[in-house]
């Protein structure tokens, strides 16, 4: 038991900090501009897919770094000639916008690599076990994902909280107006930060896309998740995507371990009841329901507390 | 000069008319070519476009071309639906499914009621992997055909080979999340409870179809129960990354699977370093000695690139240029009868023929393992150029395979 305990936290903290290194740029991306960027996991399979085609023309570690800047690049280049002209048409318009790109996206990159997985592997060098605990081996690639997590959180934090460039993004988070009349480009602010989110969005891929699957479908199997992450740590919130995205990592990795049902816990239902849907509920076990917990979440967030858990504003 | 455009003309118009004669047989392959099964899929149409091309090779059907019409259902039943009507106004007679029972019984019921609105119109639809027992016996049709083992047949045979197997202790079962997956979890809970009472069933998953992209919290969990052998009906991603999860965390048990060998699945056992540890019961393997099989194998993969996956494929194909020469024509309906209770000289070898009480085809099935390979002239054949390939370890003749149906057939 305690080693599905260690092995489950490890993999649920995993879990959630990929899903905290794309919710991050979600989560600033929208509360600078007041638009969900639909687009914003299709960032994370161009990642994977611009790592996959560097790996093999490079090798692993210059695309471990070329990879989320070509996809920043492509990022900064969505706001700067998409988001800019769309945005004086409102909010709905910009939406639409990544929306449609978010299918864009993926029909390009299915038209280029195919809609079957391609064969991005562990680099050689980070293919071993790293530890052992009871008698699970721990990859290491797995390992040194949470380690690049870690680094970009702590790179975030301080940059946000710490530096100049930090300061006038959180100022232009709630009076961009004000940001402007001090003299500073706001455009180019909300292009930069815009960049940097994508950019994280594909350092997640290129490091998730050898340990998960890369494959054109990838977007929209992470894609859900995403949004449930920034609406339950609290719209624009950051500390609250970080919060969000380790209680969700866990909560679906501890919901797969638990053998848990209704039949479980109060007892089977009376054998002369018959087979009926009842029965089928009533033996449905937490493993099986894992894949909707997030969403039963996003609902009863969004009941009780809809601004989220450190949001400040309800929108 | 006016003289030979006029021939030329004629003969063309001849030409012309000799070819809408020779109409050619349109096939509605129904399959995921996109999402978590376009990996089986592919490797599925590649199959049968090079038995189509086998087939016109050597004068096709009656002197009519075979022609796949490629259709992706991403592995969904209501969209096959649409790429079914799909096929249907495009002429097409046969359609041809595999992966998912889900859909297979969507298409089933599609035919079924297609053929008894649509007299004179009818459809078959051939059933190349779809192995959710019901398929042959509460929901049978007259209108399909099955030609892998159903899931029953299968797992009868498994248990049979793990009842000889005193290394077994405690089993884990995990299975995807529908009818099939919950068919297989059924049956072997069954079986093993008859054929094994001292097995202890320490674990039953079931896990979202097609969905699940890391396997390492199910892995962790199978470790944690105690198992030493688990048993799986897994396909396609579900398997290789299922696998690909017991190879990090180092898990070493026996796995007893119906679809080890599909696209990723050799590769994650090599890396996994489960030598003779995986088993997986099919109607043929690319090492099964059969000459005439093992050289089909061997153009096969020159050509796609792949290894034969579907044996069931080859016999369907070639069973249905055989009943149509039977029945001296390519009308579905006298195609259908023709296939009742035809016996035909399967793939790798032995006799299998369509029963005609439920359209199940029976035929010698076996129990592989896959590991090295010593003997590269008895054994050429390894997978995913792992170096690693199939060998028997047991034999199933047709008529041990035979298990009783429920099926009640509405003959037309």
């Amino acid at each position: 038991m305690a080693e599905l305990i260690v092995i489950s936290t490890l993999n649920g903290i995993l879990y959630g900090m990929l899903l905290f290194l794309l919710s991050s740029g979600l989560t600033v991306i929208f509360s600078m501009m007041g638009v969900l960027n639909f687009a914003h996991a299709s960032f994370y399979m161009l990642g994977a897919f611009f790592g996959y085609q560097l790996t093999r023309w490079i090798g692993f570690w210059p695309a471990f770094v070329l990879a989320p800047l070509l996809v920043g690049a492509v990022g900064m280049a969505v706001e700067r000639y998409g988001l800019r002209n769309t945005h004086k048409h409102g909010h709905v318009a910009e939406l639409l916008l990544t929306f449609g790109l978010a299918f864009a996206i993926e029909e390009i990159v299915s038209m280029i690599w195919g809609r079957s997985p391609v064969d991005y592997r562990v680099p050689a060098v980070l293919d071993f076990p790293a530890f052992t605990v009871f008698s699970t081996n721990y990859p290491a690639y797995k390992i040194f994902m949470l380690v690049v997590s870690v680094v970009i959180f702590i790179a975030l934090l301080v940059t946000l909280k710490k530096t100049r460039v930090g300061l006038i993004v959180q100022a232009a988070l709630t009076h961009p107006s004000m940001v402007g009349h001090l003299g500073h480009n706001v455009g180019r602010v909300f292009m930069l930060v815009f960049g940097v989110g994508s950019a994280l969005a594909g350092l997640a891929g290129v490091i998730a896309g050898p340990s998960l699957v890369t494959q054109s479908d990838m977007a929209a199997l992470l894609g859900p998740i995403l949004f449930v992450v920034i609406v339950f740590g609290g719209l624009g919130s950051l500390p609250g995507a970080f919060i969000a995205s380790l209680l969700i990592g866990l909560i679906q990795t501890f919901a797969v371990a638990l053998n848990g049902s209704l039949a479980s816990l109060f007892g089977p239902l009376d054998p002369s009841l018959g087979a009926s849907p009842l029965t089928d509920i009533w033996n449905v076990t937490i493993a099986q329901v894992a894949p909707i917990l997030p969403y039963l979440l996003l609902v009863l967030v969004l009941i009780f507390r809809p601004m989220g858990l450190l949001g400040t504003r309800e929108s | 000069m006016r003289k030979l455009i006029v021939a030329a003309a004629a003969a063309l118009t001849v030409l012309g008319g000799a070819a809408s004669a020779q109409e050619t047989i349109k096939i509605g392959y129904i399959d995921p070519l996109s999402g978590g099964g376009a990996s089986v899929g592919e490797g599925g149409l590649k199959t049968f476009q090079y038995l189509a091309d086998e087939l016109n090779a050597k004068g096709g059907i009656l002197g009519h071309k075979v022609e796949i019409v490629p259709l992706d259902n991403k592995t969904n039943p209501q969209e096959s639906l649409v790429q079914a009507q799909k096929a249907v106004d495009a002429g097409v007679h046969y359609i041809t499914q595999g992966n998912g029972s889900s859909v297979g019984a969507a298409l089933a019921d599609f035919v079924t009621k297609h053929n008894s609105r649509n007299p004179g119109k009818e459809v078959l639809y051939f059933n190349y992997a779809a192995v959710d027992p019901s398929m042959t016996n509460e929901k049978c049709s007259y209108w399909h055909f099955r030609w892998d083992a159903n899931s029953d047949i299968k797992m009868e045979a498994l248990t049979n080979y793990m009842k000889g197997q005193p290394s077994i202790k405690k089993v884990y079962l995990i299975n995807m999340d529908y009818s099939f997956g919950q068919s297989v979890r059924a049956t072997a809970r069954k079986m093993l409870g008859e054929k094994r009472p001292d097995v202890q069933v320490v674990g039953d998953e079931l896990h979202p179809m097609l969905k699940v992209t890391d396997f390492s919290p199910y892995i962790a969990k199978i470790k944690a129960s105690g198992a030493d052998t688990v048993v799986t009906g897994n396909w396609g991603q579900d398997f290789a990354l299922l696998l690909k999860a017991a190879a990090d965390a180092g898990l070493k048990v026996n796995w007893y699977t119906y679809y080890a060998g599909g696209a990723g699945g050799p590769t994650a056992i090599k890396q996994a370093g489960l030598e003779g540890q995986v088993f997986q019961i099919s109607e043929g393997i690319p090492n099964s000695g059969n000459k005439a099989a093992m050289d089909f194998e061997k153009d096969f993969r020159a050509k796609t690139g792949i290894s034969v996956w579907y044996p069931r494929a080859v016999n369907e194909m070639r069973m249905f240029k055989a009943a149509a020469e039977k029945a001296n024509s390519i009308d579905p309906v006298k195609v259908a009868a023709a296939l009742e209770g035809m016996k035909f000289e399967v793939f790798d070898g032995g006799e299998g023929f369509i029963r005609k009480d439920d359209h199940q085809f029976f035929q010698p099935i076996y129990i592989s393992s896959f590991g090295s390979l010593a003997d590269k002239t008895k054994e050429p054949f390894d997978e995913e150029n792992t170096g690693w390939g199939w060998r028997i370890v047991s034999k199933i003749d047709t008529a041990q395979t035979m298990l009783p149906t429920t099926c009640n057939m509405k003959r037309p």
